[in-house]
């Protein structure tokens, strides 16, 4: 893959070459898949109110059973489909317990995480053990598109699942800005009062929203275990919860989360192809390593301050009476 | 008059905000033994000049004398130290202290006796009554409301400034409470009253100074004037205060509450057995004190509360416990009490909220998606034939002002053409001139024969556009009583909980 033979005193020169460069960039495109498709499907879930801490358990069971299902199937195709749905499934068990028992979002999800975490890991051992490798998706070229010389490399022969995530983007702006769910949602979202006495069903709204969110949060534990080709405990390794920070770095749009996630892949391409190149070596690597978290805090520190794009009635349950 | 008589004088005060001219070049002065009104519209600059006078803004021009010394404060604590009082709209009370407490809070002193039996001589002085060792909570409003002002006078404030005092008061509470402040003129010191409530600028005060725009456009004395031409100063123009009411026929009942009873937010019954019907061509006010149902059964009507007994038609379909969807779709429209929390998305565009009725309807989406070009005509439309006042359909309704907001919402509501309209305190915070608007938008319902529900705690408006009237008390109808037959006095009454059958 790398075309520089690891040498021992790299200079930073060597990263600034056309090759490299393209590389790192593709690179990041592909690291930037799920949490593109897990953050989309958080804006849409907290644009209608609902804070969801568990999209890293979410990932992770949808991942596993992904993982399972292709290398029981060998059809990547149904491990897509499974993730999905298992990502729909716990959207169904959040609604329940954020909407019918009104639970505390912030503590809820953190118990969905830690279901979701634990109970891939207890499933990988039983019915898995040994990690054994499973295909990953094919790159396909985009005709002409992938032809242009080195821009065809770095945004135009990826995978199935990198175009569907950023065709996304422009869905979900259609469908938050331009359909009659959008307004739903984001009236609930901001309002569930004024929504409710006009005839809106805050709960059925705020449903909706979380099976899109969980479903997306779903599809994209599967994207990244059948990208990676394999499956080991905590495979996500954090990805859901800096997917939610993506959702406030991007001011809860589909443009802005497209914009924090394709940072933060490039970011993390950087990183892992500075150590590849032994640039950064030792203590200096595992700081590197950290880079990506603390740009992104310090990102939200200064771009977050716009509580004016945060929906108003984000994390408040919805009830009737006073 | 001379210079030694007037206890505060604000000259020539100018207050520049970025792109406004908040007040420009305005005096106003108090007498000791006087109540002086300062009367005008929101964003006229009335509490611009309370805040410079309270040291909270700096006037970029003009002086301040407080008993013939300037004026040099810049904090609420100093305006207290140095004998200025301020009874805030919303009590500032430590809800969980007693009313001696609250009123010790701030004094340094640990005496609390000291304190009670000061506060005991100053309620008996000023007929204050309140019981010293009552916890704030279990206070009634108007209680509360003097521990506000004992507040004030244990700290030896000579200047009082009320702002709108009456709004959560009985129009007897009222008169008891002009009582006590005619009183607490009378003992030498001045005061300041804030209110929009015309009828009672006129009985209370002395003198009266009108602010608009910024600027003084009158300075009279009630003998001198009528509410009508308080009402012309503090808009500019001609405003009709009560809304010509052409004879339309009266129609079929089109609302029938029978037997209603709603519980409130507190698990006690809010509505009691309410028997009410509304019909085509008419307008029910329901008059009553805030907080004796008419939110409940407001609510109840339009499926956002359920009923414990009884029911609600409409048009003879039933809508009883009915979801507010089937309640509209059976000929409801809404204009809730809280407009910011129930009526509007306060960060939706105007173009939003005016579609949030009926973007799913086949006119406006197909398929899901919405025609946004339709929905634009929509709202331009609306916006124009309702007269709301934004730069653009794209504006953030927030951004608009109340009485536009509420425009707004009657736009959205009225043109659903409903059978039943309810609305509740439809011009409650909005300034005249919208004010005028929305009533002749409601009684011109009556011409399409809309059946009208109005609520309001504000009697001059019941009186200006009901048939009926109907009294709440304790969340039972107590009288229902036709217009022509009603007075203020007879309604207040019934409205403080009289027995109708001795009226």
């Amino acid at each position: 893959m790398i075309p520089y033979k690891w040498r021992e005193h790299l200079t930073m020169s060597e990263f600034f070459t056309l090759p490299v460069l393209v590389l790192t960039f593709a690179s990041g495109v592909r690291f930037a898949t799920p949490y593109l498709l897990a953050s989309l499907g958080e804006t849409v879930g907290q644009r209608s109110g609902v804070l969801n801490l568990g999209v890293d358990g979410v990932m992770l069971l949808s991942a596993f059973f992904a993982y399972w299902t292709v290398l029981e199937t060998d059809s990547r195709l149904l491990g897509v489909v499974v993730g999905l749905g298992v990502g729909i499934l716990m959207g169904v068990v959040y609604a329940i317990v954020t909407l019918i028992f009104k639970a505390e979002q912030g503590i809820s999800g953190i118990g969905i995480f830690l279901f979701g975490l634990g109970m891939s890991e207890l499933l990988f051992l039983k019915q898995v053990g040994t990690p054994r490798g499973i295909p990953s998706f094919d790159d396909l070229k985009v005709p002409l598109l992938g032809d242009i010389p080195h821009i065809g490399d770095m945004f135009f022969n990826h995978s199935i699942v990198v175009y569907l995530a950023v065709l996304l983007v422009p869905a979900l702006t259609i469908m938050v800005n331009r359909t009659t769910l959008g307004l739903n949602i984001r009236a609930v979202g901001e309002s569930p009062e004024a929504a409710d006495s006009l005839g809106v069903s805050v709960n059925l709204t705020r449903t909706v929203a979380i099976l899109i969110g969980n479903g997306l949060a779903g599809l994209a534990g599967a994207a990244l275990t059948i990208e990676l080709g394999t499956f080991q405990n905590n495979l996500t390794n954090g990805i859901g919860f800096i997917a939610v920070a993506l959702v406030y770095f991007g001011a809860w749009r589909p443009l802005g989360v497209l914009a924090g996630s394709l940072l933060y892949g490039l970011i993390t391409a950087t990183v892992t192809q500075w150590k590849t190149l032994g640039i950064v070596t030792g203590a200096a690597a595992s700081f590197t390593t950290m880079a990506p978290a603390v740009l992104t805090v310090i990102a939200l520190a200064i771009i977050a301050r716009r509580s004016a794009d945060q929906p108003a009635a984000l994390t408040v349950p919805f009830s009737r009476d006073g | 008059m001379e210079m030694t008589d007037l206890m505060l004088e604000m000259k020539g005060i100018t207050k520049r905000f970025p792109g406004v001219l908040a007040n420009s070049d305005v005096d106003f002065n108090v007498r000791a033994g006087e109540v002086h009104t300062l009367l005008g519209e929101n964003g006229a600059g009335k509490s611009t000049l309370m805040k410079i006078l309270f040291g909270l803004y700096k006037a970029d021009e003009g002086s301040i004398h407080f008993e013939g010394k300037p004026l040099v404060i810049n904090s609420p604590a100093a305006a207290i130290s140095a004998g200025i009082g301020m009874i805030h709209q919303h009590f500032m009370l430590v809800n969980t202290f007693t009313v001696t407490e609250n009123v010790a809070l701030g004094l340094h002193t640990s005496d609390l006796v000291a304190v009670r039996k000061r506060l005991t001589e100053l309620t008996e002085t000023y007929g204050l009554d309140v019981d010293p060792d009552a916890l704030v909570w279990q206070l009634a409003v108007g209680e509360r409301q003097r521990v506000e002002i004992l507040k004030a006078l244990y700290r030896d404030a000579r200047l009082l400034v009320l702002d709108e005092p009456t709004a959560v008061l009985t129009p007897q509470e009222v008169n008891d409470f002009f009582v006590t402040l005619r009183q607490i003129a009378d003992d030498g010191r001045g005061l300041i009253f804030i209110s929009h409530k015309l009828h009672e600028v006129m009985a209370l005060s002395d003198r009266i100074t009108v602010l608009r725009d910024g600027k003084v456009s009158g300075a009279t004395t009630p003998a001198e004037t009528s509410r009508q031409q308080l009402a012309q100063m503090m808009v500019g123009r001609p405003v009709k205060l009560a809304p010509d009411k052409p004879e339309v026929s009266i129609g079929q009942p089109r609302l029938t509450i029978n037997n209603l009873s709603v519980m409130g937010d507190r698990d006690v019954l809010a509505v009691k057995a309410v028997e009410l019907s509304v019909h085509g061509g008419e307008v029910v006010g329901i008059a009553g004190v805030s907080g004796n149902g008419q939110r409940e059964l407001c609510e109840a009507v339009a499926g956002l509360r359920m009923p414990v007994a009884g029911s609600v038609s409409l048009d003879g379909v039933d809508v009883t416990a009915a979801s507010p969807r089937r309640c509209r779709s059976a000929g409801l429209a809404f204009v809730p009490e809280e407009r910011m929390l129930h009526g509007a998305v306060a960060e939706f565009t105007v173009n939003e909220n005016l579609m949030l009725l009926n973007h799913d309807s086949e006119e406006f989406s197909r398929w899901g998606f919405l025609k946004i070009p339709a929905l634009r005509n929509q709202a331009d439309h609306l916006v124009g034939h309702y007269n709301v006042k934004t730069p653009s359909i794209d504006t953030p309704t927030s951004a608009l002002s109340g009485g536009n907001i509420q425009k707004l919402i009657m736009a959205r509501e009225l043109s659903s053409k409903p059978a039943v309209l309810v609305a509740a305190q439809p011009t409650r915070g909005v300034d005249i001139g919208a004010a005028e608007y929305i009533h002749e938008r409601l009684i011109a319902q009556r011409e399409q024969g809309t059946a009208v529900l109005v609520v309001s705690e504000d009697l001059d408006e019941v009186m200006a556009l009901a048939d009926r009237v109907a009294v709440m008390f304790e969340g039972r109808i107590v009288a229902v009583i036709d217009r022509a037959d009603c007075t203020v006095e007879g309604l207040g009454l019934l409205m403080a909980g009289a027995d109708p059958s001795s009226n």
